[in-house]
């Protein structure tokens, strides 16, 4: 009797799944948990960027024509090609979670390994487009210099050099704004505060993501995962995934507050 | 077998709906639309997200409880976001926005 008992536990535990944790009792339920507690995760995420969103908000709709002004300066070639490049790289991070759901050890490294290559692609751009923000003072604070429209990205023709010391109504010929030369110097700055806030931490957010990415590459690559259990390979996908959607906010926010003028 | 396996044709699919959605918002951006360009704005980043959160990130396969642990978190987001401006929006007597003063 105690032996048949033996002999049967030996044989449960022996039907297990390597990667089930003794805690849990099936291989959904662990994956259950998983997903809800990285899902909660999320939840604090979307909360931490709906704080930021929330004061981009307000200061947008008190302050709207510097924001559209600061808008207009940012390069939409580069946000929309960022903006490509990350939708991109969600298609491939869905692929590596796909493949080793059905067991493709090197699909799966090779979609994770060129979703990182998009990702750091995509934080180049940043690095250019940040280069340039410097360039034309553009960055908040001491050295910030607010001369209405130093370098359009959209190609538009080459500004009148005393179009910013004449005051507001002179800027690009655009339309009349509701602020003068040193109202703008002042509430540009905000809009370029929030724009390297959103933009920063969207950006470290990314560069957590391929570090995370990095680790389960080398696991998909030790053959740690298979149709049973992909789970860190998903909640990577997961976290990538909500990256992209702060992104998918931020290029209207941030790139086309009023490009239309 | 845990969880459910999409075809590559779906991902592909949202993959071109989300590059077409792109696009769009950024047309929409050029079009004057007064008042309603941010609203068209959020409406397309709004389904786009939503595509991802619904197919991308499998939402769709999975349980109950997880599919309210996601909308619980739009829900708040909501409450933070319609709160925060119905806040400042009522402050129209005080002297808001400070800089302009």
């Amino acid at each position: 009797m105690s032996n048949a008992v033996a002999h049967a536990d030996e044989h449960a535990h022996a039907a297990h799944h390597p990667a089930l944790q003794h805690h849990f009792d099936t291989m959904a339920q662990q994956k259950e948990a998983a997903v809800v507690g990285m899902w909660v995760f999320l939840l604090t995420e979307i909360l931490f960027f709906g704080g930021l969103f929330a004061a981009y908000m307000v200061y947008r709709i008190w302050y709207f024509d510097a924001f559209a002004e600061a808008s207009r300066s940012l390069s939409l070639f580069w946000g929309g090609l960022n903006t490509a490049v990350l939708i991109g790289s969600s298609l491939t991070m869905a692929m590596a979670v796909r493949c080793a759901q059905t067991n493709k050890r090197t699909a799966t490294v090779n979609w994770l390994v060129l979703t990182m290559v998009l990702g750091t692609v995509f934080l180049g751009v940043k690095v250019i487009e940040y280069a340039d923000k410097f360039e034309h003072h553009h960055v908040p604070g001491y050295n910030f210099q607010w001369a209405a429209h130093e370098a359009p990205a959209a190609g538009e023709h080459a500004p009148a050099a005393l179009a910013a010391s004449e005051g507001a109504a002179a800027a690009e010929g655009h339309r009349e704004l509701s602020l003068n030369a040193d109202q703008l110097q002042l509430t540009t700055q905000i809009y370029f505060s929030l724009y390297f806030t959103m933009t920063g931490l969207h950006a470290l957010h990314m560069i957590i993501g391929i570090g995370i990415m990095l680790v389960i590459t080398w696991m998909a690559y030790k053959g740690r995962f298979d149709e049973e259990y992909y789970t860190p390979v998903e909640m990577a996908g997961l976290y990538w995934h909500f990256v992209d959607i702060v992104w998918i906010f931020l290029f209207p926010l941030l790139y086309l507050v009023e490009r239309h003028v | 077998m845990s969880g459910h396996v999409s075809p590559i044709s779906l991902y592909l699919t949202i993959f071109m709906a989300l590059m077409v959605l792109t696009g769009v918002t950024v047309f929409a951006a050029f079009v004057d639309l007064g008042q309603f360009n941010f609203l068209v704005a959020m409406i397309i980043a709004g389904f786009k997200a939503s595509l991802v959160i619904w197919y991308f990130m499998h939402v769709k396969y999975q349980s109950k409880l997880t599919k309210l642990t996601v909308a619980t978190g739009l829900f708040f987001l909501v409450i933070l976001l319609g709160l925060f401006l119905v806040d400042y929006g009522s402050k129209a007597l005080t002297g808001m926005p400070p800089l302009l003063n």
